[in-house]
């Protein structure tokens, strides 16, 4: 009896390991960032290279911060869903201009509309590279107190903020009008 | 479909690059190297840093070579990298709970094999030397086992 069961079992067991891998992206790294505070940086601005900011800019309520560039062309799939975050949910959006040329990602601000509190210039990616920042768009989660609760590697749309977004937020207690 | 294609080529390409060299003073050269190979690019996974031509390798092997010319350690420089993106960088993750069964599973597959072998092969020598005897005999040795059931 044994002899005929074995084999099965152990078939059954690499087969539901195996099944189960089919359906995880290996392309979504869990990040080593989730419950730390944003990292500390210092930059300028993107529509004044004269203003800096630093991470304590983004402290102090409950925001979202996008990293996204202009070559980048999943950014300009969610350029839509983020205005309307902004406007609609009116969550603080800080953007993270990630290895971007000033001139084009302040002209596509302008084509697109700007659902941006602000945009940190980070050309030379080294503030991407504190944040974990290995695929553009990327969106953090951040509660008031700097605390990164939540990171989506991919396009931010409508379903991804109500399903994974939303009940993040409520579950730190924090009312935003849901959409 | 036209995005998707657009977003393969683009990651497909960027992984298909070359990486840039970037020179590292002769004393740093060696453990430069065993670093790079020690990490996994995460744009091109099934790259290590050391080979991956996306632009965030490139980056990270500039980032390298500057903390070894601060005078870093490898253990920081790894931490650094981990800190970042996570034990999923590392080719050899540390042991905790989370990756006993990535450090010990091979092991156990072993033990357990060498256990299977061993047990079919004495199940058979005992097999085979119950064929020595005749079918008289073998009649009389079912009989003894049978009465001591």
């Amino acid at each position: 009896m044994i002899r005929l069961l074995a084999p099965a079992v152990i078939f059954i067991l690499i087969a539901g390991f195996l099944y189960v891998g089919l359906y995880k992206d290996p392309s979504l790294v869990p990040s080593p960032l989730i419950g730390k505070p944003i990292p500390t940086f210092a930059a300028t601005m993107l529509r004044d290279a004269n203003k800096t900011v630093t991470d304590n800019d983004l402290r102090g309520q409950l925001a979202l911060i996008n990293v996204w560039a202009t070559w980048c062309p999943a950014c300009k799939e969610e350029h839509g869903t983020l205005v309307q975050l902004a406007e609609q949910v009116g969550i603080p959006i800080y953007g993270l201009n990630y290895k971007d040329d000033r001139e084009a990602a302040i002209q596509w601000l302008h084509d697109f509309g700007d659902p941006y509190v602000l945009n940190v210039f980070d050309d030379s990616g080294r503030i991407g590279i504190d944040f974990g920042v290995y695929g553009a768009p990327e969106t953090f989660l951040i509660d008031e107190h700097g605390i990164i609760r939540h990171k989506l590697v991919g396009i931010m749309t409508p379903q991804v903020w109500q399903t994974t977004f939303v009940p993040i937020i409520n579950q730190l207690g924090n009312t935003v009008a849901q959409q | 479909m036209k995005l998707l294609t657009a977003i393969l080529i683009f990651v497909f390409t960027s992984c298909a690059l070359h990486a840039e060299i970037i020179t590292v003073a002769p004393e740093y050269e060696d453990r430069y190297q065993d670093i790079l190979a020690e990490l996994r690019c995460l744009v091109c996974q099934n790259q290590s840093l050391a080979d991956s031509g996306s632009g965030l390798a490139n980056d990270l092997r500039v980032e390298v070579k500057q903390m070894l010319e601060q005078g870093a350690s490898d253990e920081e420089i790894l931490k650094f990298m981990s800190d970042r993106y996570g034990d999923f960088v590392l080719y050899k993750p540390p042991v905790k709970p989370r990756t006993l069964l990535l450090w010990f599973g091979p092991f156990l597959l072993f033990v357990g094999g060498i256990v299977a072998a061993l047990t079919i092969i004495r199940k058979r020598a005992i097999a085979e030397s119950f064929s020595e005897f005749d079918e008289t005999e073998k009649k009389r040795i079912q009989n003894i086992l049978d009465k001591d059931d």
